[in-house]
């Protein structure tokens, strides 16, 4: 076989291997879609998830995904934020930031099934919350800290020296300078770096089983005061998710519906986390553009 | 410190009287009206320095304590099988009777251990291939328009949650291998199936970026030597580009080892060893998955669970020291 052949099939194996991942991608998304989106109807979206029915709903489990997603970022991004201010601006390169980003690697690295396992020992048994909430969130809080503190991090290091220097030149302090002029510059890219993540936080399942618990607790829906057992807004409540929903439903194969019920829930995740991927594209464009003097 | 106060004012007055150009002479500005105390304090600006370095000192920090508690935590947990509880720890690696409930000498974690690494080399060994082919599509073949379609195509596979996959590969993969190898259909083919998609982008997109890397001027260079195409491909960029290749191919790796409920749905879960690929058998993170609830805190079938934790979290270091293991060596 001369050259001129090997690199005709050479060619051809590529692109044949390319059309099979792109195959593969439409069958999965089409085969959930096609399944799924016929039974995501309005009683789907506000009736009670039956234990042993069929016919059943994923109202409590859409909106505990979305208490958890708000909860896991009202405390993860300040955290993420200063980690990555640190290591943008602050940090020198010696053994200390070395250690500092090995430890964030070493945290990406973990399966989440560790970080919810960590969660367990920690926040259910050590400090006696049991299955509840804001054990779910500090945990995903934990699985969600490594990729946004690096999102972030990138935004901020996006962001032109000379900005910084001119800040700097008007005689500000460097922190005055980060908060006025580094973080407004770097907002468009530290927003879509949070709504991607907050896409991954809510498909995640794993870190969720053993934190936030596999059942929900009755939920009123009027009941406006945090501090009542069955009020929604209840920290303290054990809640199960859209995933954690979809993992259950189809291991204990109790409801006679499971299929239907987790085509139809998958879908509404799929969905959601596309939202979410196509509302951080188009945030970040808008805000870049309305934020530099950047035309088109 | 009065001392000190009075040397600043006789400077001030001394530079004030040292001024030669007329109109930026500062006449107004006599020694006594410089506020001293003012001047020798830290300022607004410094204290709001300190302020934000502490802030940011803190989120560090707290990380920090955080990834030490972590490993803290289930080294204790797992150690505890091994220190209270003398399993030993040749016979929890090297058995494969797990009945943990039946006493100290029926811990042996080697079926999932097998399994696990069974899934994961699989996984790795099918995505890979797909994975370079991608990538060089991207990078070498394609115009910018196929480019960015098949980029968000990874995008989209990456967004698609691990739940989600773990149910189609039960209502299609598992049916599937039923029918054409008989069985059950659950097993390491399955699982190894569901991983592949899932590890698919991780090793994908580092591969991109390991392709990008290649300085253009080799590739022009082959090409002026009159290699084709592929010969430049092959003997020149993936050349260069191997080290990063493998690190790419590592985190692929890292992914399926360490994920859990996809993999618990289509394995089957019974703790086997695995005779063949579509037998029902257990990984790591299954067992885990499936039996944490169902043991109490402190005995020794709980123990033995944390010992799996630990194990997956000793494998999670491993694959972090050999990225990094190769990145160095990469560098020379």
């Amino acid at each position: 076989m001369n050259a001129k052949t090997k690199d005709k099939v050479a060619t051809a194996v590529i692109y044949a291997l390319v059309s099979i991942v792109v195959v593969i991608l439409f069958g999965i998304i089409g085969n959930i879609l096609v399944s799924g989106v016929p039974h995501l109807s309005w009683h789907f979206l506000t009736s009670e998830a039956s234990s042993y029915q069929a016919n059943g709903g994923v109202r409590d489990q859409l909106f505990n995904s979305l208490y958890l997603l708000v909860l896991t970022m009202i405390i993860s991004i300040p955290i993420a934020l200063g980690a990555a201010i640190y290591l943008a601006e602050y940090a020198k390169d010696n053994w200390f930031t070395s250690l500092i980003r090995t430890t964030i690697e070493i945290l990406s690295s973990l399966p989440s099934i560790v970080v919810g396992l960590f969660g367990y020992l920690l926040f259910v048994v050590q400090f006696g919350f049991g299955f509840s909430i804001i054990s779910g969130a500090m945990a995903l809080t934990f699985f969600n800290l490594p990729t946004l503190t690096s999102n972030i991090e990138q935004a901020i290091k996006g962001v032109p020296q000379s900005q910084h220097d001119a800040g700097l030149a008007l005689g500000l302090s460097n922190w005055k300078t980060i908060r006025g002029i580094v973080l407004p510059a770097a907002l468009p890219g530290i927003l879509t770096g949070v709504i991607l993540s907050a896409g991954r936080i809510f498909g995640e399942a794993a870190a969720l089983i053993y934190t936030a618990g596999q059942s929900g607790s009755t939920i009123d829906y009027s009941n406006w005061n945090p501090m009542s057992p069955t009020s929604f807004l209840n920290v303290m409540r054990p809640a199960e998710t859209l995933a954690v929903h979809i993992w259950k439903v189809n291991t204990e194969g109790i409801i006679p519906d499971a299929d239907v019920i987790s085509a139809a829930t998958s879908a509404l995740l799929i969905i959601v986390v596309i939202l979410f991927n196509l509302g951080a594209r188009a945030l970040g464009n808008h805000l870049y553009r309305k934020l530099t003097a950047a035309k088109s | 410190m009065k001392n000190e106060k009075d040397d600043l004012k006789q400077l001030v007055n001394e530079t004030l009287a040292e001024q030669k150009v007329p109109h930026v002479k500062l006449k107004k500005i006599g020694a006594d009206k410089v506020d001293v105390e003012k001047l020798t304090k830290p300022s607004k600006e410094t204290h709001q320095e300190y302020w934000g370095k502490g802030l940011t000192y803190a989120a560090i920090v707290l990380i920090i304590v955080l990834v030490v508690s972590i490993i803290g935590f289930i080294a204790t947990h797992g150690l505890a099988t091994f220190i209270q509880d003398h399993v030993n720890v040749f016979h929890f690696l090297s058995s494969s009777d797990w009945d943990p409930g039946e006493g100290k000498n029926h811990v042996g974690a080697a079926a999932m251990i097998v399994t696990s690494f069974a899934v994961t080399i699989l996984a790795a060994l099918v995505a890979t291939p797909f994975a370079i082919a991608v990538a060089l599509f991207m990078t070498e073949y394609s115009s910018k328009k196929g480019g960015r379609f098949l980029q968000s195509v990874m995008e989209l596979l990456v967004g698609i949650p691990s739940v989600v996959y773990g149910f189609l590969g039960l209502t299609i993969i598992v049916p599937f291998i039923r029918n054409v190898f008989g069985g059950t259909g659950f097993g390491i083919l399955s699982a190894t199936l569901v991983l592949f998609v899932m590890v698919l982008p991780t090793i994908t997109s580092l591969t991109v970026d390991s392709l990008k890397a290649v300085p253009n001027h080799y590739r022009k260079a082959s090409l002026a030597l009159g290699a084709t195409h592929w010969q430049t491909i092959y003997k020149v960029v993936l050349r260069v580009a191997t080290p990063r290749i493998m690190t790419a191919v590592i985190f692929g790796m890292a992914r399926a080892f360490g994920e859990a409920l996809a993999v618990q749905m289509v394995i089957g879960n019974a703790v086997l060893m695995p005779s063949n690929l579509v037998s029902p058998s257990a990984t790591l993170t299954s067992q885990l998955t499936s039996q944490m609830g169902n043991t109490v805190m402190g005995t020794l079938p709980n123990n033995a669970l944390w010992s799996l934790a630990l194990l997956l979290l000793i494998m999670a270091l491993v694959f972090n020291f050999l990225v990094r293991l190769i990145g160095k060596k990469g560098q020379k």
